[in-house]
């Protein structure tokens, strides 16, 4: 845990034991567990997906593909973390992956020598025979792949969501990010400045910090100066620890922020992550670029890695990850990291360089310190296992030459590698931006934005300072219409200019040996340039085949590193230019995002809404059980003690036919339906006619689509003139309520009429039963419930206990009923009284189980039970609801369509078993002769019951051709018998409906 | 996630809208005289159109009116929105060059098409 | 056209000698020719099964496959390989059924593993009103002799341990159909595998050629344009999933298609977690892990056409709720990728495959969310359907003409709980 300099970024007073595979290690308060480890020097992190090589790690952010692993254990344990942005805090815990049974030893490595039998695609090309042994193949192969383990508990954590409103979204806090929000900032925007990383500052946290300067300030004086004025504008917001994912239309982007990045194991139920949402009017993409890998023979050896992330942990971390370095590159960005090894200390055994001639900045710096500079070598190999030791290099284009005069061997325990850079454009591209390739540096750069996104800085492949920071001011000006703004000159910064050379595009090194070699291009999927060669060689020439059938830049990394690699392969191999190969998509999440977080707080009690009755409490404490209608909770029958399903329900059914039951019908939809033309609009969107009807009086109706399907259906009472009160089934009130706005404001705007939803507005209590006039005549004495008065299908607004309700005498069992609307308020005061009087009847609370059987036994019935969006009025035998005379209605045309005119359609019948006791299941198929299968179906038992007014069972089911067949057998073969049924007339109860009439 | 201009109450997150599909579909005045194929081209055909589509849409956790809306299918652009009744207005959409093809800009599989 | 040789794990022990340098291309890329005896626009799977079973059972070798972009790319790519046959109507299973005994023996036909895996596909019920639906189509299905069976709430626990069966969650599981010989299978490799077979029996499969008209005359089709110039046949097969509506524009034919999104995600992979496939309609959750480890989700559609294979996030967030709620174990999992696709979408969501009144012109579109799985046969009864200009009899009750009968198929399930 040696440090090699007093950074500030780490606290040394602050000493973090944690344990990796089970050892304990020290590191200090700011480091990530990969500065943690590779200060204890550790480099080996992990092993490969498919042949288990040792792998280190070889970032230092977001787009390490190597050093993943498995964080804490039990509850809280999480895959596939990348240790590079694992902050450390006391006692965490993590285990290596993909490895059995030790990191050191992983017998799994056997796949390394076998590699030669596992190129690319090689499970499409075998494990065929025999057939039957698929899923034992399947078996072994699952267990090989896969990573890290799932977490087998429930997580103890929340999460939450935010939704945030701004003028500019600034996303990076490098340079560029945070010279963008202090412009914005002066000229009074409202600004958003996210960091994924725990500190800002970008790459400035990687560089030496003294340089370069800004205005002649060092770089970090200047950073922490604009940190300090951001922090101090009432109007500016920045937040660290925070990824953006996703960049969606109309600038809506997603980003995470982790808020116990140091907490650890924290206390369950705090909120662990927190997903923004957040709509800009304008963003600023100053997202960075990525150090790009050069491929060579076995470029995967622990120790091996970028040369800027190198960096970041020598001057962020005070960090050495090597003694003995060397550099490979194709740039001068790696000079910097060389010389700034070189001045710790440390030993730069050469940098390797491909381009013959450089004479930039840092490369005249490193040749005056006396750095070793091997220009035009290239590195052919490397060797060691566990962690690289050696490297071989050879002089580039020396073909004709005898290979080993040309070649170099030279001993190291690390290399830092730097292929060039690639633009951070994954936002950019997600908001559908237009990306163009630029052949100087081998880079997909953004051309044009699509929305109102700007890139500034190296995500917009602009890697020099004193450009970056004289093109800023004017580019926001134009961007932000600054017009009149507080920017001033003297307030612009200014950087040296620093001369660099070109970069030199190299994709592969030793091109012609791929075949025999193993440069891997996509390390954590173990894809190498072979694969990637074979799959061309096989065909596969776009660059998404090549991609799924190479599986490169499919892993947990989403190829950051690997992607424009595969690109440079293909099109050297292809002789294609880049630009015509054109990218994979860049997909959304930028980096992975946790599942729980995306839930948000939708979890579980908040899954989704529960909606209860006024007398749901009474319910519950009679001993309820529930039934899921939609969101609502309904009662579905009330056992008492010793009371199982069936014996509740016989007692409720037989209760309510023999005295009186009483029914929370709250949950039907009720709208309330006024307007000068109510009348015509009714007779427009139900089958039957409506004009007549009277005040007072109460009519049933069926609504269907356009198609002639039923839809709904419903009582629908006049309460004035111009004033309806319709109800609706459960279910569907929202969508007959959405549907009807449609109807009238897009294709009759012509009809005055206006729909409010009170279903929440009235409690209903149905009262049912030959005692039910009773009861209601002892609730108020004073009110004439004479059948003369107040017949069946009528209304009246009747006074009950000193409330004001809406009575209707309509009925979905076939009995005398009273259905009471009472205002919500007082439903269940009602309701209580209703209980109390109605004792001395046997009042018996039903459920909606006991509601389905008194309906089914008069043959009524409901919406999505009997239909299923198939069913016509006129299969249900309704014909009489279809009006002849008028002119049209919705549905009416599409009734005598070919199909829906024929004869043999599914009707609507009943069913009696042969054996009254057994009861059908509903959903059971019906067929007219037993055979082998397949089987004809001529139909299907949509509701089955037990009555004990019947003391038989009984069903309803719809059959082809059924309204014909009455008194027919059918048979139901279910799995263990054959259940012999006779077709009936559906109503089983009083067809004479003096019951209803009484 | 679109932002929905609703004509009667401003921008509003696509979250509160739902979609009714085609615009201007009116319905038939004299259904009994349509044949079964010409009910079921008010019924069911659709335009679908790759580019610019005029179609319905419902601000349902808002105000709860339904107004239209031009959209450009092949980039999801907003191209303008109004009220029920108004008449449709002529709009240049940025769309594809080619029937199945992407547009210049905008398309959400642009990344893999070759441009020449 | 070349014979391919053959694949195991022989050969690619021979090849290994060679390193991997003597492979033939799974298929070839030819330029068009000028005329062709039948002429398939769409490379994905449904196309390249068109176009092979149009040469192995009927002959017809001289076809070309017109992809706009690389084969595979669209639908067949993007879905989340669920392939079942438990329909509910008899010309829905029928169909399905047959498409799930060509997908038994695939990748021995083709030579090609398309690792079908028959790990099973769990519908769950939610309430009661699902508990009913289910049983009517797991009845339907016994007698229509698709294997499917009915698992109470104990059972499916013990068939997928990890599903919260808790009675207190607010949907809780109250039973589900099973059946086992459903289950998954390699996307990408269908494609490929079917490519392979076809190109080998001498189909031309024409990569980034665009079509741009429907050439027809005295109605009867005669070619089409394409961006790699006109192509001539007298029969034209359209399998354009998102952009049939586009193509059938081109020929004035007008259809009950809607194209919308539909989005899907997988996780980072892990160690075997889930060895079924769990379907629940009633609060949108599909979830299965692929061969490599990464669970893979689907979400629903977006309520609107688009053609930008992206929809809104909001869809997402609903479906991952919908996990959570019904795998609690899985809310430390991370969702690695994400994208969209464009499914053409009928009234009855139900399939079109179909003559049109233009000779010579076929459509098989209308697939919506649940193409993947009838691939094989859709191709099978097109490419009859293609070579004889008549439907075969699976395909039959599938055709344009039920849309003004009002005979649909209407595989919604029914309509919503209700009382």
């Amino acid at each position: 845990m040696k440090r090699l300099q007093n950074n500030k970024n780490i606290e040394k007073n602050k000493i973090i034991n944690f344990y990796f595979d089970g050892k304990k290690y020290q590191g200090y308060k700011g480091d990530t567990l990969a500065s943690a480890l590779l200060a204890n020097k550790i480099h080996l992190v992990g092993r490969s997906f498919k042949y288990h090589r040792p792998r280190g790690i070889v970032s230092a952010g977001s787009e390490e593909p190597n050093g993943i692993v498995q964080l804490e254990t039990r509850e809280y344990t999480e895959p596939n973390r990348r240790v590079t942005e694992i902050q450390i805090y006391e006692g965490l815990k993590a285990f290596s992956q993909n490895n059995w049974p030790f990191l050191n030893f992983d017998l799994g490595a056997i796949n390394d020598l076998l590699s030669p039998f596992f190129p690319a695609g090689f499970y499409y090309k075998t494990f065929m025979w025999p057939p039957k042994f698929w899923k034992t193949y399947e078996f072994f192969i699952r267990h090989a792949a896969g990573l890290g383990k799932s977490p087998k508990k429930d997580d103890p954590h929340k999460y939450e969501h935010f939704h945030y409103h701004c003028d500019l979204l600034v996303v990076g806090s490098g340079i560029s990010g945070l010279y963008t929000a202090e412009i914005a900032a002066k000229n009074n925007l409202k600004v958003l400045l996210i960091e994924q990383e725990n500190e800002f500052g970008g790459e400035i946290l990687s560089s030496h910090g003294d340089n370069p300067k800004i205005n002649n300030i060092p770089i970090n004086i200047w950073k922490n100066d604009i940190i300090n004025k951001l922090k101090g504008y009432s109007n500016v917001k920045i937040i660290s620890n925070t990824t953006c994912f996703a960049y969606f239309h109309y600038n809506l982007l997603l980003a995470i922020q982790d808020l116990e990045p140091e907490k650890g194991l924290s206390k369950t139920h705090e909120i662990r992550q927190r997903i923004w949402k957040i709509r800009s009017k304008k963003v600023v993409l100053a997202t960075g670029a990525i150090e790009r890998p050069i491929i060579f023979n076995n470029n995967d050896r622990p120790g091996i890695m970028l040369a800027n992330s190198a960096r970041k942990y020598l001057n962020k971390y005070g960090v050495s990850v090597g003694q003995n370095l060397l550099f490979f590159t194709n740039n001068d960005s790696a000079y910097e990291t060389a010389i700034d090894f070189f001045h710790k200390g440390l030993n730069v055994q050469a940098i390797v360089d491909v381009r013959n001639e450089t004479n930039g900045h840092f490369t005249k710096i490193a040749k005056d310190l006396g750095i070793t500079i091997l220009n035009g070598y290239e590195i052919v190999n490397t060797i060691g296992r566990l962690r690289v030791q050696e490297v071989k290099l050879k002089k580039l284009h020396t073909n004709n030459i005898d290979e080993n005069k040309s070649s170099i061997t030279i001993k190291c325990d690390t290399i830092c590698v730097s292929g060039g850079w690639t633009p951070t454009v994954h936002l950019f591209t997600q908001s559908k931006g237009k990306l163009k390739y630029r052949d100087l540096d081998g880079s997909f750069i953004p051309e044009r934005a699509f929305q109102n996104t700007l890139c500034v800085g190296s995500c917009n492949g602009d890697y020099d300072l004193h450009k970056i920071l004289e093109s800023i001011p004017s580019n926001l000006n134009n961007f932000l219409d600054l017009k009149g703004s507080k920017l001033s000159n003297e307030e612009n910064y200014k950087t040296d200019k620093v001369l660099n050379d070109n970069h030199k595009n190299i994709w592969i090194t030793s091109k012609q040996k791929i075949s025999k070699t193993k440069m891997f291009v996509d390390f954590q999927n173990d894809v190498t340039a072979k694969d990637i060669k074979l799959a061309l060689k096989e065909g596969f020439q776009s660059i998404e085949h090549v991609k799924r059938y190479t599986t490169t830049g499919m892993a947990t990394d989403q190829g950051k590193t690997s992607n424009v690699n595969a690109l440079g392969i293909i099109s050297e191999l292809t002789n294609t230019d880049i630009s015509e190969l054109g990218t994979t998509t860049f997909r959304l999440p930028y980096t992975p995002v946790t599942f729980g977080a995306l839930a948000g707080r939708h979890v579980k009690e908040f899954f989704d809404l529960e909606r209860t009755t006024p007398m749901h409490d009474w319910h519950v404490n009679n001993n309820a059980m529930f039934e899921d209608v939609g969101q609502w909770k309904r009662a579905w029958y009330y056992p008492k003690k010793n009371e199982n399903f069936s014996s509740a329900l016989n007692r409720e059914v037989k209760a309510t036919r023999d005295s009186l039951g009483i029914l929370d019908a709250s949950t039907l939809g009720k709208i309330d339906i006024q307007g000068r033309d109510v009348s015509e609009f009714l007779n427009r969107i139900y089958t039957n006619a409506w004009s007549k009807l009277e005040i007072g009086k109460c009519r049933y109706g069926v609504m269907l689509g356009d198609d002639g399907m039923v839809i709904d259906d419903g009582v629908t009472t006049r309460l004035g003139e111009y004033h309806y009160l319709m109800s609706t089934t459960t279910g569907n009130a929202a969508s007959v309520m959405s549907k009807l706005e449609d109807w009238l404001q897009t294709e009759w705007p012509e009809l005055e009429v206006y729909l409010t939803s009170v279903t929440e507005q009235y409690g209903t209590i149905s009262l049912n039963g030959p005692n039910s006039r009773k009861l209601i005549e002892k609730i108020n004495s004073d009110f004439d419930f004479s059948k003369n008065n107040f017949p069946h299908m009528s209304y009246k607004n009747i006074n009950l206990c000193g409330i004001d309700c809406r009575v209707m005498r309509i009925s979905f069992t076939g009995e005398l009923c009273y259905e009471i609307n009472v205002p919500s308020v007082y439903a269940k005061y009602l309701w209580d009284i209703c209980i109390d009087k109605g004792q001395e009847y046997n009042i018996t609370p039903y459920g909606t189980e006991a509601m389905h059987v008194l309906r089914a036994e008069k043959g009524f019935i409901i919406v999505g039970q009997e239909t299923d969006g198939s069913v016509t009025p006129v299969d249900l035998d309704m014909d009489w609801i279809v009006s002849k005379k008028k002119f049209d209605f919705v549905g009416k045309r599409a009734l005598n369509r070919s199909d829906t005119i024929k004869k043999d359609r599914k009707q609507l019948v009943g069913l009696k078993t042969k054996d009254p006791k057994i009861i059908l299941e509903e959903g059971a198929q019906l067929v007219e002769k037993i055979t082998t299968l397949p089987m004809k179906m001529v139909g299907h038992v949509t509701s089955s019951y037990y009555s004990p007014n019947l003391n038989s069972s009984f069903a309803l089911a719809l059959i082809k051709g059924g309204l014909e067949k009455k008194g027919e057998k059918l048979f139901a073969p279910m799995q263990n018998e054959t259940i012999e049924v006779e077709i009936t007339d559906p109503v089983f109860i009083d067809p004479q409906n003096t019951r209803i009439n009484q | 996630m679109f932002l929905i201009n609703c004509p009667y109450c401003g921008e509003r997150d696509q979250a509160e809208f739902s979609c009714g599909g085609e615009a201007h579909i009116a319905r038939p005045k004299n259904p009994p005289d349509l044949t079964d194929d010409q009910w079921a081209e008010y019924l069911f055909i659709r335009k679908n159109d790759k580019g610019l589509h005029y179609e319905r849409w419902n601000h349902a956790f808002g105000c709860r009116q339904w107004f239209n809306l031009a959209r450009n299918t092949a980039t999801d652009e907003i191209l303008a929105v109004y009220k029920m009744g108004d008449k449709p207005p002529k709009l240049y959409a940025n769309v594809p060059i080619t029937p199945s093809g992407e547009p210049d800009i905008g398309s959400g599989n642009l990344s893999t098409s070759k441009k020449k | 056209m070349t014979t391919k040789k053959k694949y195991s794990f022989f050969s690619i022990a021979k090849n290994a000698l060679s390193h991997h340098e003597q492979w033939q291309k799974t298929w070839n890329s030819p330029e068009p020719k000028k005329n062709y005896d039948a002429i398939i626009v769409g490379g994905g799977g449904h196309g390249l099964t068109t176009a092979y079973y149009l040469a192995k059972n009927h002959g017809i070798k001289n076809i070309a496959v017109i992809e706009k972009g690389w084969i595979g790319g669209g639908n067949t790519g993007r879905n989340t390989t669920i392939i079942r046959s438990n329909y509910l109507w008899d010309q829905s299973a029928a169909l399905y059924e047959h498409a799930l005994k060509l997908w038994e023996g695939m990748s021995q036909e083709l030579n090609y593993n398309v690792m079908f895996s028959q790990r099973g596909v769990l519908n769950v019920a939610h309430n009661l009103h699902d508990v009913r639906e289910l049983k009517r189509r797991w009845h339907a299905n016994r007698l229509n002799d698709i294997d499917c069976e009915w698992l109470d709430t104990k059972k499916v626990k013990q068939f997928c341990p990890i599903i919260n069966t808790s009675p207190h969650i607010r949907y809780p599981v109250l039973g589900a159909t099973l059946q086992r010989r459903a289950g998954t299978a390699r996307h990408d490799a269908v494609a490929w595998g079917y490519a392979r077979g076809a190109d080998e029996m001498g189909v031309d499969i024409i990569q980034n050629c665009e079509v741009t008209g429907i050439n027809i005359k005295n109605g009867n089709i005669t070619g089409i344009e394409t961006t790699k110039g006109t192509i001539n046949s007298n029969k034209v097969g359209v399998a354009a999933a998102g952009h049939t509506s586009v193509i059938a524009n081109m020929a004035g034919i007008r259809l009950p298609l809607e194209s919308k999104p539909l989005q899907a995600l997988v996780s980072e992979p892990v160690k075997p977690v889930i060895d079924t496939v769990v379907m629940s309609n009633t609060i949108h959750a599909y979830v299965s892990q692929s061969d490599k480890g990464e669970l893979v989700i689907g979400a629903g559609t977006d309520g609107y056409t688009s053609y930008t294979q992206r929809g809104g996030f909001n869809i997402v967030e609903d479906t991952l709720m919908a996990i959570v709620e019904l795998f609690p174990i899985f809310s430390r999992m991370k969702m690695l990728r994400h994208w969209g696709g464009i499914v053409d979408i009928c009234p009855d969501a139900s399939p079109i495959i179909s003559k049109t009144h233009i000779n010579g012109l076929y459509f098989n579109c209308g697939w919506g969310t649940g193409g993947f799985k009838a691939t094989p046969g859709s191709g099978w009864v097109f490419a009859h359907t293609i070579a004889n200009d008549e439907a075969h009899s699976l395909n039959a009750p599938f055709s344009i003409n039920r849309f003004s009968s009002g005979e649909l198929v209407d595989e919604h399930g029914a309509a919503a709980v209700a009382h």
